[in-house]
Parts: C-alpha cells; sequence; structure tokens
C-alpha cells in the first residue's frame, strides 16, 4: 500500500479517472505543461495528451462558462481555477448557470462537471491567495460542495465528484497538500454529503473540515494528554451538510465547538450551530462556541498567524465550553 | 456590408435559395410578427408576464436558424423565440417559459436549444463549449448562439470569442445588433465602428451583413455553418437591424429614442422587402398574405392553449429538479414545504 500526500492522491485520482472514464477531461490554467501551480496534475498531459488536459487561456469565467458547454453535450469536464482567490471572476457562471441548469430546464439538460479550487491560508501568499470563502459556494441552490482533509478522502471524494450528475464544487486545503500523509488501500469512491466522526471521544465534539483539521487533530491530542475525552467530526462535505452525524455526535457528547477559518460572519459555523439547535438542543449541556477566521481580509504574511483559528484558541474555547 | 435585397426589394446578388423557398422564407417571417404582437396582447391581457418583442429582428432569426441541421446546437437569448422554434423548439414551451414555469425550458430530448438565457453576454460561453464538446467526439455538429450588441460590452463575450478561436470551436456567433440596449444607442455602446470586426482580434472571420435582408443573412449564415462543420473554427456575424418596439413590456421608447428614427426604419422592414421582391416575381398576393396571417394567428392561438394547460408545480415539486438525487437535507425542507 502507497504512502500518498493529499496532492499524490489527487493527481493518482484524476490519473484514474482520466484512464477509465472515456469522457473526463481535465482543463485549467498552466495545468498541462506546468502540472498547475501545486503540480495537482503533474504528467497527467504527458500521459493523456493535449487533447484531455487542456491548457485554457487565462480567463476563470471562461473556463466554467465553457466547462458547462461541454457538460451540456457530454464530457466531464474537472476544472481547476488556480486559487480559491481566483475563482470569483468565475462566480457569474457558477451561480448564474452552473449551479441552475438542471432546474430551468426540469432535468432536460445537467451539469456534471467539478470545479476544483485551492483554498485556505497558511503558506504566507500573496493576497488574494489565502481565501477561505466556501460559505459564498454553500449557499447556492443546486451545488454540492465538498473539502478532503486527508489523502483517502481526497481521492475518494474526487472520484465521487467526477462520476456525480450535478455539479460539485471541490476545495483543497492548500496547507495540508503535502503535510498530510496517508495509506491508501485503494482510490474508492467515498460519499458525498457525509461527514466523517475521525475520533471517537465522549465529552465534547470538535467540529471542523479542510485545513483547519490539523489544528483539530492536535487540539484532540493535547485534550486526550490532559484526560478529556473529544470527539472529532471531519465536516467534509459543506453542501449537503450531513447534519444526521454532526448531531448524532453533539447528542452523544453534549457539548461541541465548530472551527473554521472562513470569516466568522455567515460562515458555515452559524450554519451548523443553527442546525444542532434544530435538531439536538434539548441535549446540549452548554452553548455551541465558534473558533473562526476574522471579519477582515486575510493579512499577508507577517501577521497571518492573527487570523487563523490556532490550536491555543480552539484549546480556550474547549476549555470555556467544558466549564459551562 | 452584405446586402442581396434592397429595401425596395430589388435583387443586388445572388439569391441563395429558389423562389419556392423564398416565398417559404416569407411565410415564416409572417408568422413571427404574428406570434410577436400577440405576445405583446397577451402581456397587456394578463396571460403572461414581461414579453421582449422582437418586431423588426424577423430576418435575422429565420434566415440564421434555418441553416441548422436538426443536431445542432443552439443557445439563444431572450428575444429569439423564431429562431428556437425554427429549430423544433415547442412553442407552446416558449410561451411557457413567459407564463412563469421552468416547464418551458425542457424541450423534447431530440431538441438541442437551451433554455433561453436571461442575463445578458454569459450564454455564449456555453455554445463555445458545446461546439469544442461536439468536435471532440468526432461529430461535424455546430453550435450557434445569439446575443444583441449590448452584450458585446460584457467580459464573456470576449472570453467566449477568445475561446473559440483558441480551440477551433464549430461555433457560430450572431449578434443582432438591434441598435438598442434597452436606452442606450449602440454609439454609446462601443467605439468600434462595426461589432463585427471585434472578430479580428479573436483570429476569426467577422461578416457585418444587413439584418433586415433574409437573403444576406442566410448566405452568411449558411457560409459559416459550414465553416464550423468543416472544422475550420468559429465566426462572428453581426446583423445589422432594428428592434421596432420597446426592449421588453416594460419600458417606453419614446423616452430614448425619436419618431423618426423608428419611421426610418420602417422603411427597412424585413418583411416588407420581401414581399415586395416576391411580388415582383408574381409570388405574391393580397389573399395569400391573409391566409398566412389566418393560419398564423390560429397557429399561435393553439400555442397559447398548450401553454396555458401546464399547471404550475406544487410546493415539493420545486425541490425535485434541484439535483438529480435529492439529499437528505432537500427531502426534508421539500416535506417542510408540502405541509403548509
Amino acid at each position: 500500500m502507497a504512502t500518498l500526500t493529499i496532492a499524490q492522491a489527487l493527481n493518482q485520482a484524476l490519473d484514474a479517472a482520466l484512464t477509465d472514464l472515456d469522457d473526463v477531461l481535465v482543463m485549467g490554467e498552466d495545468i498541462g505543461r506546468t502540472g498547475g501551480v501545486f503540480r495537482i496534475t503533474d504528467g497527467l498531459r504527458d500521459r493523456h495528451g493535449p487533447q484531455r488536459v487542456v491548457d485554457t487561456p487565462l480567463a476563470e469565467s471562461g473556463i466554467v462558462g465553457v466547462g458547462l458547454g461541454l457538460a451540456l453535450a457530454g464530457i466531464r469536464p474537472v476544472m481547476e481555477l488556480q486559487f480559491m482567490g481566483f475563482s470569483y471572476p468565475a462566480f457569474d457562471q457558477i451561480i448564474s448557470h452552473v449551479s441552475r441548469m438542471r432546474h430551468r430546464s426540469r432535468h432536460r439538460f445537467t451539469a456534471p462537471l467539478v470545479i476544483r479550487m485551492p483554498y485556505g491560508g497558511g503558506i504566507g501568499a500573496a493576497e488574494h491567495h489565502s481565501e477561505s470563502t466556501e460559505a459564498l459556494y454553500a449557499h447556492i441552490p443546486g451545488l454540492k460542495v465538498v473539502v478532503p482533509s486527508r489523502p483517502g478522502d481526497a481521492a475518494g471524494l474526487l472520484r465521487a465528484a467526477i462520476e456525480d450528475p450535478d455539479p460539485v464544487i471541490f476545495l483543497e486545503p492548500i496547507r495540508l497538500y503535502r503535510s498530510v500523509k496517508e495509506e491508501l488501500p485503494d482510490l474508492a469512491s467515498v460519499p458525498l454529503g457525509s461527514a466523517a466522526v475521525e475520533r471517537h471521544g465522549t465529552d465534547i465534539t470538535l467540529i471542523a473540515w479542510g485545513a483547519m483539521m490539523k489544528e483539530t487533530r492536535e487540539a484532540a491530542e493535547k485534550l486526550a494528554a490532559s484526560g478529556i475525552s473529544a470527539e472529532v467530526v471531519d465536516v467534509r462535505s459543506l453542501a449537503p451538510l450531513d447534519i444526521t452525524t454532526i448531531a448524532a455526535s453533539v447528542s452523544k457528547t453534549g457539548r461541541a465547538v465548530v472551527i473554521h477559518e472562513a470569516p466568522r460572519t455567515a460562515g458555515l459555523g452559524a450554519e451548523i450551530i443553527a442546525q444542532l439547535q434544530e435538531h439536538c438542543a434539548y441535549d446540549l449541556e452548554a452553548p455551541v462556541k465558534r473558533v473562526t477566521g476574522w471579519d477582515t481580509v486575510v493579512p499577508l504574511k507577517m501577521s497571518e498567524q492573527h487570523y487563523t483559528p490556532s490550536l491555543e484558541r480552539i484549546l480556550a474555547a474547549t476549555t470555556e465550553v467544558l466549564e459551562s | 456590408m452584405l446586402q442581396i435585397l434592397t429595401p425596395r426589394g430589388e435583387l443586388v446578388g445572388d439569391r441563395p435559395v429558389d423562389l419556392d423557398d423564398a416565398a417559404d422564407l416569407y411565410g415564416e417571417m409572417v408568422f413571427a410578427r404574428t406570434y410577436d404582437r400577440k405576445g405583446v396582447a397577451l402581456q397587456k391581457q394578463g396571460r403572461i408576464a414581461t414579453y421582449a418583442p422582437f418586431e423588426g429582428q424577423e430576418a435575422a432569426q429565420i434566415g440564421t436558424a434555418i441553416t441548422l441541421e436538426p443536431g445542432d446546437w443552439m443557445v439563444p437569448s431572450y428575444r429569439e423565440p423564431a429562431a428556437m422554434w425554427m429549430h423544433g423548439y415547442p412553442m407552446e414551451l416558449v410561451l411557457a417559459t413567459r407564463r412563469g414555469t421552468e416547464m418551458g425550458g425542457s424541450p423534447p430530448a431530440s431538441v438541442r436549444v437551451l433554455p433561453p438565457s436571461i442575463p445578458v453576454g454569459s450564454h455564449m460561453l456555453h455554445a463555445v463549449g458545446l461546439a469544442w464538446a461536439e468536435r471532440l467526439q468526432g461529430t461535424d455538429r455546430v453550435a450557434i448562439t445569439y446575443f444583441g450588441d449590448g452584450a458585446t460590452s460584457e467580459g464573456d463575450f470576449h472570453e467566449a470569442m477568445n475561446f473559440a478561436g483558441v480551440f477551433k470551436a464549430g461555433c457560430v456567433f450572431v449578434c443582432q445588433n438591434n441598435g438598442w440596449a434597452i436606452s442606450l444607442p449602440r454609439a454609446e455602446q462601443t467605439a468600434a465602428e462595426t461589432i463585427a470586426a471585434k472578430a479580428v482580434g479573436y483570429g476569426m472571420p467577422g461578416v457585418l451583413v444587413d439584418g433586415n435582408d433574409v437573403f444576406a443573412v442566410l448566405a452568411a449564415t449558411s457560409a459559416a455553418v459550414a465553416r464550423a462543420r468543416a472544422g475550420e473554427g468559429p465566426t462572428l456575424i453581426e446583423a445589422l437591424t432594428y428592434r421596432m418596439g420597446p426592449h421588453s413590456t416594460t419600458d417606453d421608447p419614446k423616452r430614448y429614442r425619436t419618431d423618426d428614427e423608428l419611421a426610418e426604419w420602417r422603411e427597412r422592414d424585413p418583411l416588407e422587402r420581401l414581399r415586395r421582391y416576391l411580388e415582383a416575381e408574381g409570388s405574391w398576393t393580397p389573399e395569400w398574405q391573409a391566409e398566412l396571417e389566418r393560419e398564423g394567428s390560429a397557429r399561435v392561438e393553439r400555442a397559447v392553449e398548450l401553454a396555458e394547460q401546464i399547471q404550475p408545480f406544487t410546493a415539493g415539486e420545486t425541490f425535485d429538479a434541484m439535483f438529480a438525487e435529492l439529499p437528505d437535507s432537500l427531502l426534508g425542507q421539500r416535506a417542510m414545504a408540502e405541509e403548509l
């Protein structure tokens, strides 16, 4: 069994999809010759040819709009946008056309496509390169939004996204591309719309996704060392949200903290807490807290640490919830 | 500017179809006008919602759409009902959309026409993708897309033209330049002398045609479709025409343009010039005209009746076309919506 990083797992999943499925086409800026900014598509052009691994002109709206046309005619495009912060020029295509094609044609025309975008900060990148605005996409009816935090899920969710009959926004945590390794028994598909309880515990539930899983896992370890049993839920699917799994965990532990890198206001933490109120308010023994990015622009490298939720902030919130 | 039939109905170039087919084109144009005037009336009666009239643009729509084969794709905007039904879109569905149901966006599987796009300019990219997909799949199917002069100011117009050029997509871009983007005149839309000239920047031919001359429109589009079908890439056609009515039934064109301008364009009417030509050739009579109008009226009435039989969705059915399979979260909301 191979031990792979998220980046390698994604590369293998794309390679396998191109091999197994004749109608898959990988496209984006600089994804062919250079293998993409993060080298996720490295080697694919050589193996599958420039007809199936296509370097496009530099135009995000164009990529997604043309990709929708391809999907409507029977090709399955897997598009890469270089950074989430560069997805906004394509936002109009995504919200005005991609997400609603099935509804406005009552199933006659569908958009089976995947839009991949690296997201999040923590690598000291330039302005616009550290965005975590997943709530924008999760808010749009007709889209599925998934975020892996480990290599197995990255490969499995990507395969499921490619085979899904509806459009999927696939977010890739930049910070974890090469820092998490895992043995991959095979590149099995992971169902979209499912959260994963990745660590079992009894005292409190820590709820996170994507890049924040790193600090969340560390927090659970620290808590364990001081005798506190934290359950960790990797939300993994932001739309649709698997509230059943999340609420079941919170019902069991009675306490919860939601951790996300995205801005606080109208972030998915607010949605999750609202749904916990609907599903398991009477099981709660303390108010649920959020640890989030702030409602500020993501600061550049020298001050970025003030923005991203740290292990210390997560532990402080956890302690407050446990003590209240 | 390519012109084959002058406003006075004189042939000044090669007629692209025989006389019988020319008469058929005339019949289609009379029908289109009958439909359009009916559309305005239906809106006034409250039987359909906002309507976007296209009187004056019949030649641009019929002369382009008639050049397609059934397997070709059409990506329309909201002002092209004639082009849509010429390509097989059931008329009652065109009207159903105006009545306010998404059922109108769902033609039979054999009809390759996307639901009309309301955002101006963003749909052209879809035509490029469709045309490119056909080439990847080894067919010679082409895609035609319609838009107005206003849409050429949108960024997506430029991205679509650029992608089409780079990928040699078999896409025919048809700009129905009707002079006005709601209240903004063409001269304030772009500083370019013509819209067709923009094609140069994207490495494709740009053709300016008299959009009120159905022969010229048909000839130019046939050439563009043939070029696309042969794998030689896209073409931009600017059909210079005029919208005789308002942008939609919600605006008053008297606020932004003069009666003189309207009268000037009335002289260049696409129907009248073909009528004059056919009459000179002995192929038009007042009796035939009356018959066309009578039959056209009945045809529209039938479509209206069919459209009015389409029932609105229930609260629950609104959810049903969101995804191939509804996730639990939507099933829950669906149940809540149905309870009310």
